[in-house]
């Protein structure tokens, strides 16, 4: 496609750090190229208001290539925006029309807190990973690697839930703020491992304890959380938690 | 200043063993007295925080992000190299140590390389029980591709982002540590001096990110792994927050700086487009097994690339190098795009790009096959380029992808100044003067997983610190001087915005110090840097307030410290007047255009000390020594 110029009018989130209320600003974006990515047009909109003395929207972003998990807002009411199996920093702007409107707000949930503008705090995810998103494995005692063989398309599934770049979109989505898609992700590629199974049923528990401690909801088969997942983890991740909590609630004696 | 490596002594193939067995231990009772601080969560410093706890140890973790899982390792695509041999082609320790240090161009330690061959198989094991998702066979065991310099297939990988994979697996692992109380973690903390009492790094000074508070952290010993410095150039494949500041604060505090010269640029990279544009973003080297890389035959020939037919193409490397023909090592496919491109034969509007076509392969393999191998990076091209390189080849050009030199480390990863270790991509590492592909992700968890945690047992063992805290005297000056730097920064309220003076910076960088560099060139960016400097001093924009969350500011002081740092590299590239990897002094070429070393007089490793606020850095040099294999013209024909 033809690179082409657009004059954009945003309405911000701008929200000052350590104060609950926030409100919507209008900035002007002006003679941005469509080959910008959505990151990129907010980058001039910064500069400019830095020489308007005004101070630059804050948010998160770091590789820039859609696999940090850094970035994410909801724009125009879509996490990551409303292209599918994208994240923000990847959408570019020949996805929107001269003289749009675009609304941008940072991704909401309870047990995500608004940090500044755009900027949450999504350490209950690292919370939730902590409890036992992992296999127990110290550096020395590991197995020659071919001892574990796994069949290609059990490898196929483990690595589809292994994508997840932990960013919050599915949470965000969610009319519940549920964390089943990021837990049943994590639960799904360990547990479809044999490497992962000696854990499954301690993990499983682990992590959805935390999960609801930490304040996300529960889910009620919406399907948000895949339809805006920048990396198109799927829901089948979630009914894999299900049965591995499931199972591990019968035969433990420490639920 | 005395740069000792401090190699043992006695053949190549024991020197670690023996070296471990030799080295002081602290026993386990002890390790809990014992506080480290580990500044990074990359492959690097994410496994030796992890490993450093589950051996007793008392770890203090920072990173810049929100979380330990967005280092920029996250972002390595195509694979790991170790030497299991699993396809049979007849790979060995010896052979990976071979490709290595024959890739770098031999300007880096034999011993160390070799190491580094070793630890690779027990990388593998441990990735694979830590529940990386590598690439499988269709009869379960792991599955292996070529990479560029080696005419083996090695490297392992998990589709096109085995760089997330691999950092999972170690974010796992810190994370359980994390959970169990081993590793107090600092997310969003940026690092701005490290704290040296009597002769030893006891601590770092840093500042908080949210509040914008300025913090003491006392240990017994400091660890860096804070990765690359390619951001001195603006554009660059790293993460938007990748800097060198920590590792100028240590440069400043006594460790070395080596090598800065020697910068990778990566052959495929997707081309520039604009003013506005903030990164570069790769595409793995893994698509050079399937792409052939060609440019048109005949200078200006604008037609569309189905338009030009098979004998008006010139598929450049596989006819210069016909034995490693794509997959020759990053230098040599770099410079010889920008050679065609020079020659008036590249592509696209700017005349600057190559193609890299998979119509042969898609032909060959069905495009079912080339998607699983590579969805993700054609999906990627195809949302930044907006053409889909199934059915056009992808235009790619040469960037800043990777440094080799860093803060340089002795044997024990110990920098110059005691009890301050640097790790991964931010020492001056394995990889000389150029880095074979799918040798970063290595050496990080080689580094963390497998030298760090007993080389640093050695250092402890042997110490007798006294105690400090926070209160000591050491801490309070560089708060103070940290602050008094911020507020400087603030009050310049001048004209031009950070990003502005950083592009301008990284024009100098990459028109004097990228593919090929010569002696007026090298003299005008130090003059140009060094004006550069004091404009920004005099003319910087940062907007806000230092005590709170200030991305201006934290861009603003990343920048202070690159605009030190960019005159030292320029300086080392000046003063090492022969061709070697990936830094290519035009004076110094051979007949066909490659790279001509200068072993009588440039075989060693350049290793730069302070000498204080606006005096020139002393160059100490530490000797390479082969005793193994000997040194010849890198060729790949």
């Amino acid at each position: 496609m033809e690179e082409k110029f657009l004059n954009l009018t945003l309405k911000v989130w701008r929200q000052k750090r350590g104060e609950k209320k926030g409100k919507i600003e209008t900035y002007q974006a002006k003679h941005i190229s469509t080959d910008a990515s959505f990151l990129e047009m907010l980058d001039i909109v910064n500069d400019n208001l830095t020489i308007a003395g005004i101070e630059p929207i804050a948010f998160d972003h770091d590789c820039r290539e859609g696999i940090c998990g850094m970035c994410g807002q909801v724009v125009n009411g879509y996490a990551h925006g409303e292209e599918k199996g994208t994240t923000l920093c990847q959408l570019h702007m020949r996805r929107f029309k001269d003289g749009d409107t675009i609304f941008i707000e940072p991704f909401r949930a309870k047990a995500f807190k608004v940090v500044k503008d755009l900027v949450i705090d999504r350490s209950a995810f690292d919370k939730i990973i902590q409890a036992g998103g992992y296999i127990t494995a110290k550096a020395g005692g590991a197995p020659d690697a071919n001892i574990f063989p796994v069949t290609y398309e059990t490898g196929e599934l483990a690595m589809n839930a292994a994508e997840c770049i932990g960013c919050g979109a599915c949470v965000a989505a969610c009319p519940n703020a549920s964390a089943m898609l990021f837990v049943g992700a994590k639960i799904s590629h360990l547990a479809l491992l044999p490497q992962g199974r000696p854990e499954a049923a301690k993990r499983a528990l682990a992590m959805v304890r935390v999960m609801d401690s930490c304040g996300f909801g529960n889910c009620s088969n919406e399907r948000e959380c895949e339809a805006s997942c920048p990396k198109n983890i799927q829901i089948t991740n979630i009914a894999r938690m299900n049965r591995e909590f499931l199972s591990a609630g019968v035969c433990s004696t420490s639920m | 200043m005395q740069l000792n490596s401090n190699v043992p002594s006695g053949p190549l193939e024991g020197k670690w063993d023996r070296y471990k067995f030799d080295l002081k231990r602290v026993n386990p009772a002890n390790k809990r007295k014992f506080e480290i601080i580990v500044v990074g969560t990359g492959l690097a410093g994410g496994s030796a925080a992890a490993t450093l706890a589950d051996l007793g140890y008392k770890v203090k973790n920072f990173c810049i992000q929100d979380s330990p899982r967005r280092a920029h390792s996250i972002a390595a695509q195509g694979g790991i190299n170790a030497a299991k041999n699993y396809p049979g082609d007849g790979d060995s320790v010896y052979n990976l140590f071979y490709d290595t240090i024959k890739g770098g161009d031999y300007r880096a330690r034999e011993a160390n390389v070799y190491r580094l061959a070793q630890n690779a198989n027990n990388i593998i094991d441990q990735c694979v029980a830590t529940g990386v998702p590598f690439a499988r066979e269709y009869g379960g065991l792991l599955a292996n591709r070529s990479f560029g310099g080696s005419q083996v297939q090695r490297t392992f990988y998990a589709r096109g982002q085995t760089g997330q994979q691999l950092l999972l697996g170690v974010y796992g692992q810190l994370s359980r540590q994390i959970g169990l109380g081993g590793v107090q973690m600092y997310p969003r903390k940026d690092i701005l001096d490290i704290v040296v009492v009597d002769g030893c790094a006891r601590g770092v000074v840093c500042r908080d990110l949210v509040t914008g508070e300025i913090e003491s952290h006392s240990a017994h010993a400091v660890v860096l792994a804070t990765g690359g410095y390619d951001n001195v150039y603006f554009l660059s494949t790293s993460g938007m927050h990748s800097n060198v500041s920590a590792c100028w604060a240590a440069y400043k505090k006594g460790a070395a700086f080596a090598n800065p010269c020697y910068t990778q640029i990566h052959p495929t990279c997707i081309t520039v487009h604009g003013d506005y544009q903030s990164k570069l973003t790769l595409m793995s080297e893994s698509l050079r097994n399937d792409g052939r890389i060609w440019v048109p035959i005949n200078k200006g020939d604008k037609r569309s690339p189905d338009q030009i037919p098979e004998n008006e193409r010139d598929y450049y490397l596989e006819r210069k190098y016909p034995s490693f023909g794509n997959l020759v090592p990053r230098d040599v496919a770099s410079r010889n795009a920008k050679i065609a491109c020079d020659e008036g034969r590249g592509v696209g509007n700017t005349g600057l790009a190559v193609y890299l076509d998979f119509t042969e392969a898609i032909k060959r393999d069905g495009e079912a096959v080339i998607r699983a191998k590579y969805g993700n990076l054609f999906q990627m091209y195809h949302k930044i380029q907006d053409e889909d390189p199934y059915k056009v080849p992808m235009k790619i050009y040469p960037a800043i992808h990777y440094v080799m030199g860093g803060t340089w480390v002795d044997y024990n990863l110990m920098t110059s100044r005691e009890g301050l270790f640097c790790l991964g991509g931010a020492n001056f590492s394995d990889h000389g003067a150029n880095r074979l592909g799918a040798s970063a992700l290595m050496q990080g968890l080689s580094d963390g997983y497998f030298v760090l945690p007993y080389t640093i047992g050695g250092y402890l063992a042997t110490q007798s610190l006294s105690p400090v805290n926070t209160s000591h005297q050491a801490f309070k000056d560089a708060e103070k001087q940290l602050s008094e730097k911020l507020n400087k920064l603030m009050n310049i309220k001048g004209k031009r915005t950070v990003d502005d003076i950083h592009k301008e910076l990284g024009l100098i960088m990459w028109d004097y110090c990228g593919m090929a560099r010569n002696d007026a060139g090298l003299k005008t960016a130090i003059q140009k840097i060094q004006a550069l400097r004091a404009d920004f001093w005099e003319n910087v924009d940062v907007t806000g307030s230092s005590k709170d969350f200030n991305q201006t500011l934290e861009k603003g002081y990343r920048l202070a410290d690159y605009l030190e740092f960019g005159e030292l590299l320029a300086r080392d590239a000046l003063t090492r007047q022969e061709s070697c990897g990936g830094h290519f002094r035009e004076e110094s070429q051979t007949e066909e255009n490659e790279a001509k070393r200068d072993d009588e007089n440039f075989c060693h490793v350049a290793g730069w000390e302070y000498a204080g606020e606006g005096k020139d850095p002393i160059r100490n040099t530490e000797p390479l020594v082969f005793e193994s294999v000997k040194l010849t013209q890198r060729s790949y024909k």
